[in-house]
């Protein structure tokens, strides 16, 4: 199959310093290079940062490629130079097509200018020729539903008709290549639904296209091959499914469920022991991902080894460092000593409780020996899993689509009366 | 092809022709945008030389009695103000692109020396609603150009274009990093008539002052284009080639300079 990207070794070094000091004044340069002549600095003092390092990778045409990572792993950059809006420190890519990103929607809308001319404008600075723009008109016209305002400057239009007629433009751009970076993806929910809608018809028509995205749901589903990307470098290259769930296991925490099957090695003590760890849906599968809008349940299989005093089960949900909350099973029947045998107590967390992102969890097995907790069994980020929203609009950020901070998110009854 | 950015000052002209339609799409944007919301329109690319060149005719033609070397005064003066206010609002346009226009440079590839290139053409627009101006006093003075000179006029607007172009590259370059060239540029803009010759005719100064303003490649353009168009007299022709020479010089140094930092461009911006 004919190659439609061919990267080669691509690196991208940025120099801390100059970053930090993005625009600064003469003035203030003169004074750095003054200090650096009488003290002596050593010019290469500078920090470093290689935002790409050695990356090489091929895309076949009409795959849908992903990449992944963390925060800070170079995917953004990646993109910028396959779009050459930087250009890279070392290495090559050839790319074999009209490449068309979703991230420079709207780029070059001039105020003053009507729509009509910023279709013409901002077709011309994504790359159609005039004869294009001039076909495609009454379709872009259409598409956006702001036919009537055509010869209205864009200064006077609406947020969302600027959207609309920007997306429009973009939409019709027939790439061969099309880039999308969910990170910087603005606008509404049904903007960014589109944007996903665009992307799986282009993936179905054999366009190439490469996804970066946070949503491991959303790589998985629409990739056919997957790119993960750490420290400016390839760590995995292969199909979405594994290589998403490596990205899970190996940065996202601890994973979603451990056994210990030597019962010797296994946490506990004298009378308790630990056999295994999960987190379950409500079909009681183990599952990496809590829907925010359902239950999700914590696992944890032990053994009472001998008689003693009562003991019972304990989680710990923390989340970015803060402690969501702690759990204990206050049932009456670990107010008697159990006896002793395997059990599995599941922790159930109602749905609508967690907010998004990455939740670790500590488990125990204790007794109350108040004011202290005795505790038999402490692993400490034994299980993690991911919390979700998939924007359906029943969560209680509604339709909004930006950042819901919080360490919890509950769905509240509200109340509202006109007066 | 993605590779790393080269250094050498090339000027890329087979991707320049592909992006041909870009550079008149961003030509037609600024013409069209430059007068929108003003009640004169493009009326004032007539009024704005016109009264400049008032000026100067009162304040030294009138007052400073500055010579005008055989040549009608007021025609002199308007054949010096179209040239500069060319360059100076070429100037001054094509060292802001960059940062005008950041959005652009941040998302969307294309060959950024568009954006000084089409900054330079836009005020040749201006420059020819201008004429008339000229042409009228022409025919008021008689000062006709004898037929063959006049075919030199467009080489002497090329050299303003291609020094506003070098200088342009440059600074629009240096201002990615350093905005103090916004605060340079209207003080230098200010001192460059006086030492190009628009409200007097260079050869009627001594001749060691003639060639230290030799080195002003506007000497060259003022003064060729009073040649061409108003029948003045010939200027030296050594200078002359000074002139041309520092402009080609500029140009080379401005789309080195452009080069080197062009890499940065989307970083630093």
């Amino acid at each position: 199959m004919p190659v439609a990207i061919d990267a080669q070794g691509l690196s991208k070094k940025y120099q801390l310093g100059e970053q930090q000091a993005a625009y600064g004044t003469l003035r203030e340069s003169l004074s750095h290079a003054v200090k650096r002549l009488t003290r002596q600095e050593h010019p290469h003092g500078k920090d470093e940062i290689w935002a790409l390092r050695d990356v090489s990778f091929e895309v076949p045409e009409g795959e849908v490629l992903g990449i992944i990572g963390r925060n800070g792993a170079g995917k953004s950059t990646l993109l910028k130079v396959l779009t050459r809006i930087v250009s890279p420190t070392a290495g090559r890519a050839e790319i074999r097509g009209r490449v068309a990103s979703l991230l420079e929607v709207g780029t070059g809308f001039h105020p003053e200018l009507t729509g009509r001319e910023n279709i013409y404008l901002n077709g011309s600075i994504l790359g159609m020729k005039r004869r294009e723009i001039r076909r495609n008109l009454p379709a872009i016209a259409e598409f956006s539903g702001v036919e009537k305002f055509l010869d209205t400057p864009v200064k006077r239009y609406s947020s969302g008709m600027y959207v609309r007629l920007a997306f429009s433009v973009a939409a019709h751009l027939e790439p061969e290549i099309l880039l999308v970076d969910e990170v910087l993806a603005v606008g509404d929910a049904e903007f960014q639904a589109r944007c996903l809608g665009r992307m799986e018809d282009m993936g179905a028509t054999g366009r190439t296209v490469l996804f970066v995205s946070h949503q491991m749901q959303a790589v998985s589903q629409l990739c056919d091959r997957t790119i993960l990307l750490d420290d400016g470098q390839i760590m995995r290259d292969g199909p979405s499914e594994e290589i998403v769930a490596h990205y899970l296991q190996t940065t996202a925490g601890a994973g979603a469920s451990r056994t210990w099957p030597d019962s010797t090695e296994a946490p506990g003590d004298d009378l308790v022991r630990l056999r295994s760890v999960r987190v379950v849906d409500e079909d009681g599968t183990t599952s990496d991902y809590a829907d925010v809008r359902r239950s999700i349940g914590v696992e944890l299989a032990f053994s009472v080894v001998r008689d003693g005093s009562p003991v019972l089960p304990k989680v710990k949900l923390v989340a970015g460092g803060q402690i969501v909350f702690n759990a204990m099973d206050t049932d009456p029947r670990w107010h008697e000593p159990s006896p002793p045998g395997d059990y599995v107590a599941t922790a159930w967390i109602p749905g609508n409780l967690l907010n998004e992102g990455l939740i670790s969890v500590d488990v125990a097995v204790c007794s109350i020996d108040s004011p202290k907790l005795h505790h038999h069994v402490s692993v400490h980020e034994a299980l993690s899993f991911h919390v979700q929203d998939p924007a359906e609009g029943d969560s209680s950020r509604g339709t909004f689509t930006g950042q819901w901070r919080g360490v919890v998110r509950p769905l509240l009854e509200w109340t509202c009366e006109r007066g | 092809m993605i590779k790393p950015a080269s250094r050498w000052p090339h000027l890329a002209v087979s991707e320049l022709w592909h992006y041909r339609e870009l550079l008149a799409t961003l030509v037609w944007r600024d013409v069209v945008v430059r007068y929108k919301q003003t009640f004169l329109g493009i009326a004032w690319a007539l009024l704005v030389p016109a009264f400049t060149a008032a000026v100067y005719v009162v304040v030294f033609g009138k007052f400073a009695n500055f010579p005008s070397g055989g040549t009608p005064y007021v025609s002199l003066v308007i054949a010096g103000v179209l040239p500069m206010q060319y360059f100076a609002s070429s100037l001054t346009s094509s060292s802001m692109s960059l940062a005008a226009n950041l959005p652009l440079v941040t998302k969307v590839y294309f060959p950024r020396t568009l954006l000084p290139l089409a900054a330079v053409i836009v005020p040749l627009v201006d420059f020819i609603v201008g004429l008339p101006v000229l042409i009228g006093l022409m025919w008021r003075d008689g000062a006709w150009p004898s037929a063959p000179t006049v075919v030199f006029a467009p080489l002497f607007l090329g050299l303003a274009v291609l020094t506003a172009l070098g200088t342009g590259l440059l600074l629009s370059a240096v201002n990615v990093r350093y905005r103090d060239v916004r605060y340079v540029i209207p003080v230098f803009l200010q001192v460059l008539p006086l030492l190009s010759g628009v409200m007097y005719a260079v050869e009627e100064i001594p001749t060691k002052w003639q060639w230290i303003l030799a080195f002003n490649p506007m000497t060259a353009v003022i003064a060729g284009w009073r040649w061409a168009v108003l029948d003045a007299s010939a200027p030296d022709p050594a200078q002359t080639a000074v002139g041309f020479a520092v402009g080609v010089v500029l140009f080379v140094v401005g789309l080195a300079v452009f080069r080197a930092s062009e890499p940065r461009f989307a970083d630093t911006i």
